[in-house]
């Protein structure tokens, strides 16, 4: 089917790629028009699925392995599974399209370039978990998403793939954009909920809230990402058992990884789970270190995901034996990555080169999360903003090597002990970056490392209160 | 392995009693299933630190104050049956990581640990965490000595700082409403304020600004912490961040005693702490009682003891001589009303006595009409609006009391006739036990002046002592003693928090001097004593004496008279909002 179709130029899906998500993204004479997505077979999949019974449906994306896209990895089928059987209460289903971790820009392209797809892909998802009303949760900083999924949401009602007796069956639903207001803490799936309540988005404490049982309004309610909704579409068109075939058992079908940093060909590719290594997603897509330059370390999943070493084996368990796997081999798939104490996350692949002191990737790192912290809770709000601090005299040449054992007690002091994820999500990388990089932080404490730049020197007086 | 019957595991017992057994520090114990954690610990006398956690409000779980170790038994693999030890527990397998006790509760064979390496290491991370930013000026706070971020940091905290950074500035000294004050800098940020003005008192105006290190606590956009219940954000504050506008910087707390009273504002009698230096009352706030007031009191409660200002007190017994007041020795006074009611008729006298008296004095001024033939009685009824929550409609404390101890359910009906009596000349004289007349709807001293003698008791200066021929200061509620039956049904105690001036008595001491000037002689000279006869007089008092009598008060009468708050409550309680 990819042979039929033709690619902007200079935009041409790399050969070791598998394009399911992004078929549509960057294709000649593609438009985010309804027609346009109808005449490539758009909403087949609906079609499909309404003639079945939404248990086939749940039970179809259960047997297809699909593991969430928006970081945690949780099977997709399983979250839908634990709203309670015997629920009276209206059940709600949210798009969480607040990408918001740094390194992470794939839910951009899908709705900017393929909105149907992503209706397409709540439809079929709020027939199969049985709701009425769903939203998106749009960040604030995607204000054209918005608009070019409100068009969409028209169009696909015009069609009644929304509103009311939807293609004839007894199924009514209506989807409705929420737009954020910039905050980081809204991705967070109770912290997106409260949000969308109209409060001040703080995550909620599981047990008891968890969605699938008390979520929005205090009803059963299914977050998904973008990118997991846009797999349900493929699901049911390719059929559960065609599309497990895709990735590696466990880590089933496609996911789209975003290259950044120091490569010569950064952006978004979309591959086969588990297929690719490190090294052919560095060299062969990536192409490469910058001139010059060599290869340092890699941010594998989103800003919060602990760092890896280059240079780094890995010594991990595969079946029932222990094997060393070297940097370089490391298949991107999700259950690999969290076995070299890191995690597949969100898709964010930032890498590093070694023009880059790790002072400073770490003060930039603990910057980001001081300033989203939501200030809800003590280790996480309090701690947050004192790595910060602490990693702004390393910068400064302030510091002293007693500081960076403070600053990693200070990690493990929040790892573990938050309300939501935010707490690890700021220490992994503090905890990480320190144990692979110590003897060079130490080194960046000395008085030679105070050159700040102009943009830093801003950026310091934007977060300095 | 396992010798014991499947039916006598203690599992099985348990869920019989709708309990379930858990471990706490090594030891088993049943609680009641549903239970928190935190409230089991407090239960097996092993307190868990925490800032967030009120029991009457919501868990949002942000403090971290609280995080315990969790252990359950592991799963057993498909097929196999569970195992059980000689005492017919499963083995426990603790988690790695730990969890909040405030939010969590309890489960059949739940495993916790209170104390230990993980569960320490973690207090000590928290406090360390709140202080970094906190401002050390316990010496000039007025929270200090009943601070909980000084007691876990005595407790649980480092004795020195790690944290060499620069702290962040907050607003200080911020007016948030009349009666409150705020100061950011030592907010620990638990929301216990904004959740009780939400959920207890209705009025959401207080909530979170800004994020991260930067939050904030603020009343919103033109809102102001106003509430009549706003005093109370100032008790479960647990640090210096809300303080009272009135009590701030007056007393350091542990100088002050503390009495355990009731309020006497209306008929609720909400439970109260009185705390007082020398003579002098520096603040009242309310005292836990589940079935009377919850943790709460409204605002114009706790300040109400401010009317009694010193220079507004009748000091002193006076006479009327020709228009003008002049001091008479008590002594004097009871020999002259005696003469003057021993020469009158005594069904041209009346007696109104009000129900502000505890059980023990109105006892008394039932002995005295009798002794005096007194048939004409009545007695006056407050009415107030009330505020669905702590304030009663009736504005007696001891309506209940009066009904019991005359045996009457209608002397606050017999008022106007006595009003009638005294236009028609049919009423002469009249003795009025703690009331101001004047401030009753056609009462007023033209009416008083119809009177021959008019006898009359008061803490504080009035139109109806100024009307009298007889004025006799009495103690207010915070210097008596006594019983008295709120709206409930429930006997509770009145103590004094301080003396009455030298040459006032408790409407107590007047009557019994009074009685005493009568040749009644068999009376006692404390209200504890004369209890005993109470008891034995009425039978809802059988068997209750002063000692056996709690803190907490006794259920003695059934009424269904429903505070409420406390519905309110319940059903928060019923909608999961608390356990």
């Amino acid at each position: 089917m990819m042979a039929d179709i033709t690619y902007l130029e200079g935009k041409e899906p790399h050969a070791l790629e598998k394009r399911l998500i992004f078929k549509n993204v960057d294709r000649k004479d593609w438009d985010t028009s309804i027609d346009t997505y109808l005449n490539v077979g758009g909403y087949n999949s609906l079609k499909k699925a309404i003639k079945l019974k939404p248990q086939e449906v749940t039970g179809q994306v259960k047997a297809s392995g699909l593991r969430g896209r928006g970081g945690a990895g949780f099977p997709t089928g399983l979250k839908w599974s634990f709203i309670p059987p015997d629920n009276e209460k209206p059940v709600y289903l949210i798009c969480n399209c607040d990408e918001s971790e740094p390194g992470t820009f794939k839910d951009r392209y899908i709705v900017h370039q393929d909105p149907h797809q992503l209706i397409e892909g709540m439809i079929i998802t709020a027939y199969a978990i049985g709701c009425k009303l769903a939203y998106i949760y749009v960040r604030e900083e995607f204000p054209q998403a918005a608009q070019i999924l409100e068009q969409a949401i028209k169009e696909a009602k015009s069609k009644n793939f929304l509103g009311t007796n939807i293609l004839g069956a007894d199924f009514d639903l209506e989807i409705y954009i929420h737009r954020g207001a910039g905050a980081y803490i809204c991705g967070e799936e109770t912290g997106l909920i409260e949000s969308l309540e109209g409060k001040r988005p703080y995550p909620r404490i599981k047990p008891p809230y968890f969605p699938a049982a008390l979520g929005l309004y205090m009803c059963p309610t299914i977050v998904n990402n973008v990118e997991s909704l846009c797999h349900v579409t493929h699901i049911l068109s390719m059929g559960s058992e065609e599309y497990a075939k895709l990735g590696t058992p466990r880590n089933t079908g496609t996911r789209i990884l975003c290259l950044s940093g120091d490569v010569r060909n950064p952006g978004y590719v979309e591959v086969e789970v588990g297929k690719i290594t490190m090294r052919q997603l560095l060299y062969d897509i990536g192409g490469g270190p910058l001139k010059g330059r060599a290869f340092k370390a890699v941010i594998p999943g989103g800003s919060s995901s602990k760092i890896l070493k280059c240079d780094e084996v890995f010594s991990i368990t595969q079946g029932d034996q222990k094997v060393d796997l070297d940097f370089w081999d490391i298949p991107l798939d999700f259950d690999t990555l969290a076995a070299c104490g890191s995690m597949a996350g969100s898709g964010g692949v930032i890498v590093l080169d070694n023009t880059r002191k790790m002072s400073w990737v770490l003060n930039n790192i603990n910057h980001f999360y001081a300033h989203e912290s939501c200030g809800q809770c003590t280790p996480c709000r309090e701690g947050s903003m004192w790595m910060k601090k602490i990693s702004d005299r390393i910068v400064e040449g302030k510091a002293n090597a007693e500081d960076i054992k403070t600053l990693e007690e200070v990690a493990y002091q929040i790892d573990g002990r938050t309300i939501c994820a935010f707490g690890e999500a700021s220490a992994w990388p503090v905890e990480a970056i320190i144990a692979k990089f110590k003897d060079e932080l130490i080194a960046d404490t000395s008085e030679d490392n105070t050159y700040i730049s102009k943009e830093k020197e801003l950026q310091q007086q934007f977060f300095q209160t | 392995m396992n010798k014991l019957s499947t039916t006598s595991l203690p599992k099985d017992i348990a869920a019989e009693k709708g309990l379930v057994n858990i471990q706490i520090d090594g030891i088993w114990m049943q609680v009641p299933k549903g239970t928190r954690i935190i409230e089991a610990c407090n239960l097996a006398k092993a307190q868990v630190p925490h800032y967030c956690y009120h029991e009457k409000l919501s868990s949002p779980g942000n403090c971290r104050m609280c995080l315990v170790q969790m252990g359950m038994p592991p799963r057993p693999a498909p097929g196999a049956e569970p195992t059980y030890d000689e005492q017919g527990y499963q083995e426990i397998s603790w988690n790695p990581r730990p969890i909040i006790s405030c939010a969590n509760t309890v489960a059949e064979n739940m495993g916790i640990k209170t104390q230990g390496e993980l569960v320490e290491g973690c207090r000590k991370d928290v406090m360390e965490f709140l202080l970094i930013n906190h401002p050390l000026d316990c010496p000039i706070c007025d929270q200090a000595g009943e601070c909980t971020l000084q007691e876990y940091s005595v407790e649980h905290g480092n004795a020195q700082s790690r944290f060499k950074e620069t702290k962040i500035k907050k607003p200080k000294n911020v007016r948030i409403g009349e009666r409150v004050r705020l100061d950011d800098e030592r907010c620990v940020l638990c929301s216990r304020c904004i959740r009780f003005m939400d959920e207890v008192a209705d009025d959401p105006v207080l909530g979170f600004a800004e994020r991260g290190t930067h939050s904030k606590l603020t009343v919103h956009p033109d809102k102001l912490l106003n509430h009549n219940y706003s005093l109370n954000t100032v008790d479960i504050c647990p640090v210096g961040a809300l303080t009272s506008t009135d009590f701030r910087f007056q007393m350091r707390v542990w100088f002050l005693k503390q009495t355990p009273t009731i309020d006497t504002n209306c008929g609720h009698g909400i439970n109260t702490t009185v705390w007082t230096r020398g003579n002098d009352i520096y603040r009242v706030t309310p005292r836990q009682n589940n079935a009377v007031n919850s943790c709460w009191m409204p605002d114009n409660y706790r300040l109400s003891f401010k009317k009694f200002k010193e220079e507004l007190r009748l000091l002193e017994p006076s006479h009327k001589v020709t228009e003008a007041h002049q001091p008479i020795h008590w002594t004097k006074a009871f020999a002259s009303i005696n003469e003057q009611l021993g020469s009158a008729n005594s069904e041209n006298t009346a007696l109104i006595v009000s129900a502000s008296l505890t059980n023990e004095e109105l006892y008394l001024a039932k002995i005295l009409a009798e002794k005096l033939d007194i048939k004409i009685l009545a007695s006056v009824e407050h009415k107030q609006e009330e505020d669905n929550l702590l304030i009663s409609s009736d504005a007696n404390p001891n309506t209940l009391g009066l009904q019991l101890i005359f045996k009457l359910k209608t002397l606050y009906k017999k008022l106007g006739s006595i009003k009638t009596g005294i236009k028609s000349g049919a009423i002469k004289n009249l003795i009025v036990l703690g009331e101001d007349l004047t401030t009753i709807r056609g009462w007023d001293a033209e009416l008083l002046g119809h009177l021959d003698c008019l006898i009359s008791t008061h803490s504080l200066a009035n139109s109806t002592a100024q009307a009298s021929d007889y004025s006799l200061p009495v103690a207010t509620a915070f210097e008596n003693e006594g019983t008295m039956i709120n709206l409930s049904g429930r006997l509770q105690k009145l103590n004094s928090a301080i003396q009455a001036p030298t040459n006032v008595k408790t409407h107590f001491q007047l009557l019994t001097s009074w009685l005493h000037s009568l040749e009644v002689n068999h009376l006692p000279t404390k209200p504890e004593a004369l209890f005993i006869e109470l008891s034995e007089t009425y039978k809802a008092l059988n068997g209750i004496t002063y000692a056996t009598l709690s803190d907490l008060g006794e259920p003695i009468i059934e009424t269904n008279y429903q505070v409420p708050l406390l519905a309110k409550e319940e059903q928060r309680r019923k909608q999961g909002i608390i356990a």
